[in-house]
């Protein structure tokens, strides 16, 4: 009870603090189209170029994809491991460790606040990328529940990985190459870059061990398809373990890198 | 001239302030490798599914990608710094510091944070470039060359005119960190040749947020796609532009008052 309070209250701050910051945010969506765009693009003019369909991708099909994904995008924004390097060194870290509740919970609670203002100022993208680029989007109901816990599970599993690559800085300050080899890799393994069905067989192989597609390309699948039932069952699973792995994770991380921290000014 | 002594002597501490931290180089270097590897990866994949992208061959998206990590280098070293500081001086009211100096306040404005290691995406950009020139069939001509370099040149400027014109919203509207953002995905655009996007991108990555033309347009003349008119025509454009710049950050220095007098 006491977390859902929580959330309720910080999303609620995070909820009327970016509404006043609208513009701000609209220009941060738009700014975020750029990429996909790009992508569906050159994946369109090579399906074009193939005759119509690449692997059985048209282009309404890609353009379907590319638009949810500016929306899993944008769920998929959380606190960012070069974050913590500030926290650490201008002691707000200090702050937090003296409240009863883990510091994780304050990073969802407000981000997923944030999450709802998000989701209304997309709308209005998503329908001027609709005009523009014809997507074919036909999903069922089944799809669309999926769909829907699904962006959240991906939120949720973004924010714990990114926490927990995050706790590295504790150990080294020099986090940066590490992690924009995690970006990388995520970039290219998620589905993020291009559907993973496109992919070459090890590549998808690869990602089948790696929890990325959870947080990315599995939402987008689920909604735009070609998926099964089971396929959306199974994903969903996917989607859920990983979650619990990676919770049990940061648990047992953050024990052991909260005892190297010392307030620098706290 | 007195300008550009400023300049250099920013340059100079700016380095000198950075070789004290040697391991940056090292970090910095296998960030550059990563992105770069990145983008091959991605060449790859889409070369494994096509001959062409719209007209482009692999070795000329090659050159593409090496002019986009060079561009992106020097934005990085020089354009993006100061960019970054003069948003914060204006948020905190230090521009006075700027303004109350004996030098134009846009040249010392811009010349103030230089990041010496970003320079690493410019070797390797050079690296990969060359990599695509020699894949070519017909290795470009001096001419062409020369014209790859001043289009290169034309570009970084346009780009330093729009992070100016963008960073002078500050003076009306002090809150413009996710205009950054708004840039940074902008400026992914630029990997690709502008010819494969629809025309009303392409126009926009020309002129609008003159990525394209920063990228595309050196890739253009150095494998031989890229007319004289044209070039004359884009430098006129520039020129313009950078007339235009001048008269924004007039106006915005003139709405500036320190928030700290």
């Amino acid at each position: 009870m006491t977390y859902l309070r929580l959330y309720a209250t910080l999303g609620r701050q995070a909820i009327s603090t970016n509404f006043q910051y609208r513009l701000n945010n609209f220009m941060f969506l738009v700014g975020m189209i750029a990429e996909p765009v790009v992508y569906l693009v050159v994946w369109s003019s090579i399906a074009e170029r193939q005759g119509g369909a690449l692997d059985g991708y048209t282009p309404g099909m890609f353009a379907a994809y590319y638009i949810v994904w500016t929306l899993v995008r944008a769920m998929n924004i959380t606190f960012t491991p070069f974050g913590w390097e500030e926290r650490i060194r201008d002691g707000t870290l200090s702050g937090h460790l003296l409240r009863p509740i883990h510091p994780v919970h304050y990073d969802i609670g407000w981000f997923s606040g944030w999450k709802v203002v998000t989701i209304v100022m997309w709308l209005p993208i998503a329908v001027a990328l609709a005009l523009v680029f014809e997507p074919t989007l036909d999903p069922t109901w089944q799809q669309c529940v999926t769909f829907f816990v699904a962006i959240w599970g991906a939120f949720l599993l973004r924010t714990m990985l990114l926490w927990v690559l995050g706790l590295i800085t504790f150990w080294t300050t020099r986090v940066t190459a590490m992690f924009e080899a995690y970006f990388a890799a995520e970039l290219l393994l998620s589905g993020r870059l291009v559907p993973l069905d496109l992919m070459p067989g090890w590549a998808r192989e690869t990602a089948r061990w790696l929890p990325f597609e959870s947080s990315f390309g599995f939402p987008i699948t689920a909604l735009v398809g070609p998926i099964s039932g089971r396929g959306l069952a199974e994903g969903l699973a996917r989607q859920f373990a990983w979650i619990a792995v990676s919770a049990l994770f940061l648990a047992w991380a953050w024990r052991h890198a909260v005892k190297r921290y010392s307030a620098v000014n706290g | 001239m007195r300008a550009l002594r400023v300049a250099l002597l920013h340059l100079r501490v700016s380095v000198m302030n950075e070789l004290q931290y040697r391991a940056n180089f090292f970090i910095q270097l296998i960030q550059s490798l990563i992105s770069v590897a990145t983008g091959l990866i991605v060449l790859a994949l889409i070369f494994d599914r096509t001959p062409d992208l719209n007209g482009w061959t692999r070795p000329q998206l090659l050159v593409v990608l090496g002019i986009y990590s060079i561009v992106g280098g020097f934005f990085g070293f020089g354009l993006e710094p100061a960019v970054v500081r003069i948003m914060g001086d204006v948020r905190e009211g230090t521009f006075d510091y700027v303004l109350t100096k004996p030098v134009d306040s846009q040249v010392l404005a811009s010349v103030r944070a230089f990041r010496v290691w970003r320079l690493t995406d410019v070797v390797v950009g050079i690296a990969v470039a060359t990599w695509g020139l020699v894949a070519l069939p017909n290795p470009p001509s001096l001419t062409e060359l020369a014209g790859g370099v001043v289009m290169l040149m034309a570009g970084f400027v346009a780009l330093y005119c729009l992070g100016l014109i963008i960073v002078t919203g500050a003076f009306w509207y002090t809150n413009m960190d996710m205009v950054q953002d708004l840039f940074t995905g902008m400026y992914r655009a630029g990997q690709y040749p502008t010819g494969v996007y629809p025309r009303w991108l392409r126009l926009v990555l020309t002129f609008l947020v003159p990525i394209g033309l920063a990228v595309t347009t050196p890739s253009q003349s150095l494998t031989g796609q890229l007319t004289w008119q044209r070039l004359v025509a884009l430098l006129g454009f520039v020129t313009a532009l950078v007339v235009v710049t001048r008269l924004i950050w007039k106006l915005g220095t003139k709405r500036y008052s320190g928030a700290s007098a």
